[in-house]
């Protein structure tokens, strides 16, 4: 039973190393306090002001808070924003 | 002028009833303290059990404050423990029963006297729990060394910081040295590096605590308990001295020490 549990868990990476991740993005959303509300009217500020240059596909727009590497041992807090483009447009060129 | 020591969570379930006990006792047993605990999880009353003072309860914390009777009446003496005193929580009325601005007052008149006021807080962060800390000027947070019960105590750090309490301390408590060592638990320096926080002492999982518990004897007051040592130390850190995190090195088993008779592996 547990080699056949071992197979699905990563057992490289031990169970703490997980929890503490886990927890520290957790806490990444608990002290910033954004909402997804807050998220969402973010994503649709982005399409306002980029898709005059670029046609981007909205369903894949992607915002999200993690936790970004700065250096060796340092992470912080990071909005990261994922726009899949189809087509930049004609002006964006100029 | 005594101090007010509030022992709060979040999560539920961690610990809180436990350490205010202990430490409750602990201060007394040392250079004898005056020490009196206040139960103010109202509704859901426990310390009583834990101290094993269930049967001499008269009146409570809301009949206090109600005025139904005096301070006085109300605290109970511990007669094993020279100079500590417990005010009981009521068991029958709703946390709303006493106001935040009520329990200051009742915690300034209890600070004349003694030289620690503990409040053990319930579970949560509402009503119980303002109520709880308004008369404090300290915080101990207790949490366990799991997701859940850290994330509760990042979010009532964040919630004591707002009502002006700065600077609580930390107390660990559960941690399996056995379950660390394989990587299996996070450690100390894991909460302690997510929390930022100070900490003020580590307790072991002890089964001590289960049985002095059955008893209504606390196992600060034990020399066997590993938990109780822990306990005693605390209060000597409250007491300003300064006292190591004692190690929670687990023995070896006995499979371990032949291996390493035989040198196939080596010491951790
Ligand atoms: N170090 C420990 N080792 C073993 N058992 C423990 C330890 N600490 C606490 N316990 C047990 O865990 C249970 C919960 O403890 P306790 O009542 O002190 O928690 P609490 O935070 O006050 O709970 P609540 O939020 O309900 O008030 C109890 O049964 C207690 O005996
Ligand atoms: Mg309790």
């Amino acid at each position: 039973m547990m080699d056949f549990l071992r197979l699905f868990g990563r057992e490289d990476v031990s169970s703490k190393d997980i929890a503490k991740e886990r927890l520290r993005l957790i806490l990444v959303h608990d002290r910033a306090n954004v909402s997804p509300q807050f998220l969402e009217m973010i994503k649709s500020q982005i399409i306002n002001i980029i898709s005059d240059y670029v046609d981007i596909e909205e369903e894949g727009l992607e915002v999200k808070l993690t936790r970004m590497k700065k250096g060796e041992e340092i992470t912080v807090p990071a909005l990261v924003a994922n726009i899949p483009i189809k087509r930049i447009k004609h002006v964006a060129r100029v | 002028m005594g101090q007010v020591i509030v022992i709060t969570s979040g999560k539920g379930g961690v610990g809180k009833t436990t350490t205010t006990a202990n430490i409750g006792t602990g201060l007394a047993l040392l250079k004898h303290r005056k020490v009196v605990m206040i139960d103010a999880d109202i509704g859901l009353r426990n310390l009583d059990v834990v101290m094993g003072l269930e049967n001499r309860i008269v009146y409570d914390l809301v009949d206090v404050v109600q005025g139904v009777c005096r301070l006085k009446q109300a605290l109970i003496r511990d007669k094993r423990f020279e100079n500590l005193y417990l005010l009981p929580a009521a068991q029958t009325k709703d946390k709303n029963a006493v106001s935040p601005e009520q329990m200051k007052n009742l915690c300034e008149q209890l600070r004349e006297d003694f030289d620690y006021v503990l409040v053990d807080c319930p579970a949560g962060i509402e009503q119980g729990f303002k109520n709880a800390i308004a008369g404090a000027d300290k915080a101990i947070i207790v949490t366990t060394p799991e997701v859940s019960a850290v994330r509760d105590a990042d979010r009532v750090i964040g919630l004591l910081e707002a009502e002006g309490l700065n600077e609580p301390q930390l107390i660990i408590n559960r941690i399996r040295p056995d379950m660390v060592k394989r990587g299996d638990m996070m450690d100390i320096d894991d909460i302690i590096d997510i929390l930022a926080i100070d900490l003020l002492g580590v307790i072991p999982e002890d089964e001590r605590i289960v049985i002095s518990t059955n008893r209504g004897e606390p196992a600060v007051a034990d020399e066997n308990s590993k938990a109780g040592q822990a306990y005693r130390n605390i209060a000597r850190r409250l007491e300003g001295e300064n006292i190591p995190i004692m190690s929670l090195d687990v023995e070896p088993t006995l499979m371990e020490r032949i291996k390493m008779l035989f040198g196939l592996r080596s010491r951790r």
